[in-house]
């Protein structure tokens, strides 16, 4: 049995259809679905981060977090990855909870003070400014790890990774080098949220985490489709021969 | 060594083992612990061999280089059996005489034993020396008895009866219930009880599933894991044996630090010498059941200690922990059913089996039964390793154990459980050590660290130490840990450096409020401790440092301030040689002055200075 957390499930089977409630409100939902998605499901609204539905949950931001539990003993938990169990009783704006998003959207905004996004949700919680210090106003990374997730399952090659501890950490290939590994896809400058990843396009050529990748041109129109790389890589994971995908999807 | 293929087996060597031994031989036990062996305990132990050699007491005297001995202010320590004389401060130079007036002559060698601080009495039995009279050795009893690289001094203590016990009279469940009703706690810090979690993993349907011994020890000042992994790595061993048999795991890893490579090699010896005897492979003692272990070895990150970040290292990921549940005993290494220990808890379970649940119970508090080893660090006159019964108040360790404080200066506080822990000041020192006492005045357990500090220390300067050293340990992954961390450093240096508001305070307060609750891990969430016990107990240095820009404990530089007394100086110019940016000047043989300007605050000149004529305020 693998514990994957995704979309649909926090763990890899959902149980029985158990109750509990959200904010008061008694809900239904199948045992071992992340609280999140229970959340979600039934309008109830949780700010988030780094959580996408293709990827599995690993809670860093902390934006997530509910109160779970009864008055005294209640604990603080990221419902990305808490699942649901019967009689769980979850408050999804607590003061507690609400304390808690505001500071930790107060410690992004001091991290990163350009970032259109963290801008938005720390107003969205009045946070307009941040009291905490910030390094360097131009880093625009918040440490979310969509990237990373994105790269290792679904685009299936970890071409980068987390690297270091502290506040310092980044993102990066190994070693800062070149990576043989990476296809050139540029799923990970998708799916971030604050548009960190720099790439770039030009005379049929992408850079991207500092390797030049030859774009396919569309053997009918022309137009540039994908990294030649990129396509070999859909050949061995479909098996199909590689000139399959010489055809953008328009011409096809 | 034989391959035991039987109980009887067992019984039959063990018994014909203690029999050949001679209880009244001359055994010389040098200390070879964390302590000692960086004093030189070797060549202690060499000049031994050397002196017997020349005096062919060579067959006569058994010498062993044993692990920690306790008293570590003491090193090197030796232990001379029968007698129990010890001797401590020994040198290669103090062999000749130990040999000759002790080991020939039966007399002591009065300027080599233990001499009492205060009252001047000398004891030279190990039973009559304070530090070891209030200790109840459990975990550490055969610590400096037997030699870690041999067997059969573990078996002639009753080593493996444990598992004997377990294999031949208990099931899985028995056992269970036993280290259940034992009430035996994780002595790695969190404090989880034991049996509660073998329960768990015991009920997971999945297979395989693991054992894993957490002996990744990473606080500062704390070696209690690493003396047991080197003193009685069998116990370890043995633990984790019973720990598999009862929850049905196949495979154990020992996941240990790099920096610890003592611990590596005599730990991978004892696996070695468990599977030649047959207490580790295939079909264990007849049984029917299969065991194995290996060593991992972490690479130096502390956060790894966690027990989710030391599974995703053990797997080859990166070391970061993971949101909870699923637990490790439902799911831990390779997603698989899993109980990870700490190395105290395991070296706990083979006597838990041995003398029974209910013996373990009878020790300790309500909550925490049987006994903690604490590292008793810092300000007191005794340093060394301790192992107590839980309720065992704070002021019998520092004063009893560890012969109050260095320099008859005052107790301020003692910081218990690592760098995550709490600073407890003297009110509580009547305080029963246990798990949730040390909780209620907002410290830890821990591991077992137990620093002392005395009237010397900053209590902002302590804080900022733990928090610089979780910031530089925190792996980054959760944003309230990693940037949390980062913004308490940049405040207390502010507090430190005279540009703290009281706003910091509150600000610090309020942070702290959500790092405890809303990190991933325990690293986070207890990161706080430091600061709230500080700031709760010694609030007033706090303010000190914030309103009168002044630290009281003359700790934190940046707010002190160097003069030179002109009655004072005999203008010797040591001082003027010293500093290193030139800031005194003056005639020889007259008072110096010191330009404030350019001073440093580096503090040399108040060391060079012979006649006390720089005065810090």
């Amino acid at each position: 049995m693998v514990w994957k957390i995704s979309d649909e499930t926090a763990f890899d089977t959902l149980g029985e259809e158990v109750r509990l409630t959200i904010n008061g409100v008694p809900i239904r939902a199948p045992q071992n679905q992340s609280l999140l998605v229970t959340a979600k499901a039934n309008g109830f609204e949780i700010p988030t981060l780094c959580y996408h539905r293709d990827l599995p949950s690993e809670g860093q931001c902390r934006l997530c977090v509910v109160e779970i539990g009864e008055h005294p003993h209640t604990q603080i938990v990221n419902s990305c990855t808490y699942p649901t169990t019967p009689g769980l009783m979850v408050q999804t704006h607590s003061e507690k909870v609400m304390q808690a998003r505001r500071i930790v959207l107060e410690l992004l905004l001091a991290r990163t003070p350009k970032a259109k996004l963290i801008q938005e949700l720390a107003a969205a919680h009045g946070v307009y400014e941040s009291r905490f210090k910030t390094d360097d106003p131009e880093e625009l990374c918040i440490l979310c790890g969509l990237c990373v997730r994105t790269c290792r399952e679904v685009v299936g090659v970890s071409a980068i990774s987390m690297k270091g501890r502290t506040p310092d950490k980044q993102v990066a290939t190994p070693f800062m080098e070149k990576s043989p590994a990476c296809i050139g896809c540029g799923s990970c400058a998708f799916v971030c949220p604050t548009d960190v990843i720099p790439y770039t396009e030009k005379n049929g050529v992408r850079t991207i985490w500092g390797r030049d990748f030859e774009l396919q041109a569309c053997t009918v129109c022309g137009n540039y489709i994908e990294p030649k790389y990129q396509l070999e890589h859909w050949a061995k994971i479909t098996g199909d021969p590689v000139e399959t995908f010489f055809v953008c999807k328009d011409c096809r | 060594m034989p391959k035991f293929e039987s109980i009887d087996h067992l019984r039959e060597y063990r018994r014909q083992l203690i029999a050949k031994r001679d209880p009244n031989q001359p055994q010389v036990l040098v200390c070879a612990g964390p302590g000692c062996l960086p004093m030189g305990s070797d060549e202690v132990a060499a000049a031994f061999r050397e002196e017997f050699e020349k005096n062919g007491l060579g067959a006569k005297v058994l010498l062993k280089e044993c692990g920690c001995h306790g008293l570590c202010a003491g090193a090197v320590r030796v232990l001379i059996r029968p007698q129990e004389i010890t001797y401590q401060h020994v040198t290669p130079e103090d062999v000749p005489e130990i040999v000759e007036k002790t080991l020939k002559e039966g007399q002591v060698v009065e300027r080599l034993v233990y001499e009492d601080l205060h009252t001047h009495e000398k004891a030279a039995h190990k039973g009559e020396i304070p530090f070891f009279q209030g200790q109840m050795p459990i975990v550490l009893r055969k610590l400096d008895i037997i030699d870690p690289t041999n067997l059969d001094d573990y078996l002639a203590m009753g080593g493996y009866r444990g598992l004997r016990k377990a294999l031949m009279e208990m099931k899985p469940d028995d056992i269970v219930d036993a280290i259940d009703k034992s009430g035996l706690r994780g002595r790695g810090g969190g404090g989880f009880p034991t049996g509660r979690k073998w329960r768990i993993c015991q009920d997971a349907m999945d297979e395989p599933k693991f054992i894993i011994c957490n002996g990744d020890e990473g606080d500062p000042g704390a070696f209690m894991d690493r003396a047991v992994m080197e003193g009685d790595p069998h116990a370890v061993l043995e633990g984790m044996i019973i720990g598999a048999f009862a929850i049905g795991a196949s495979k154990g890893y020992i996941y240990v630090r790099h920096e610890y490579p003592l611990a590596v090699s005599r730990l991978q010896l004892a696996i070695e010498q468990a599977r030649e005897s047959g207490f580790l492979g295939k079909n264990i003692l007849r049984s029917g059941f299969d065991f194995d272990i290996k060593i991992s070895r972490g690479a130096g990150a502390f956060v790894c200690g966690e027990e989710t970040a030391l599974i995703h290292s053990m797997e080859g990921n990166i070391g970061e922990p993971s949101p909870r549940p699923p637990y490790p005993a439902q799911s831990g290494l390779f997603g698989k059913p899993t109980v990870i220990n700490n190395v105290e808890t395991w070296a706990n379970v083979p006597e838990i089996i041995n003398l029974g649940a209910d013996w373990y119970a009878g020790i300790g508090t309500e909550n925490s039964k049987g006994t903690k080893v604490f590292s008793l660090v810092g300000a007191v006159n005794q340093t060394g390793l301790v192992e107590v019964p839980m309720g065992t108040t704070l002021r019998q360790i520092v004063y009893d154990l560890g012969g109050g404080i260095k320099g008859d200066r005052d107790f301020k506080a003692v910081q218990t459980g690592g760098p995550s822990g709490g600073c407890i000041p003297a009110q509580f020192l009547d305080l029963p050590v246990d798990y949730d006492s040390l909780q209620s005045v907002g410290s830890i357990m821990g591991s077992g660290g137990m620093i002392v500090m005395d009237t010397t220390s900053c209590m902002v300067d302590v804080a900022r130490y733990f928090i610089n050293f979780l910031y530089e340990e925190s792996c980054g992954k959760c944003t309230p840990c990693r940037e949390g961390l980062k913004n308490l450093l940049f405040i207390l240096d502010e507090i430190i450096h005279g540009r703290g508001t009281e706003e910091h305070l509150a600000l610090m307060d309020e942070l702290c409020g959500t790092m405890a609750t809303a990190s991933i891990c325990g690293l986070g969430k207890s990161a706080v401790n430091p600061i709230f016990s500080t700031m709760k107990y010694f609030k007033d240095e706090y303010l000190a440092h914030i309103r009168d820009k002044k630290c009281h404990a003359l700790v934190c530089r940046p707010l002190l301030k160097y003069t030179i007394d002109p009655e004072t100086c005999t203008g010797c110019l040591a001082c003027v040689r010293e500093c290193p940016v030139g800031a005194i000047s003056g005639k020889k043989k007259m008072a110096q002055e010191l330009d404030q300007e350019l001073c440093v605050k580096c503090g040399l000149c108040y060391e060079a200075c012979q006649f006390e004529a720089v005065k810090i305020e």
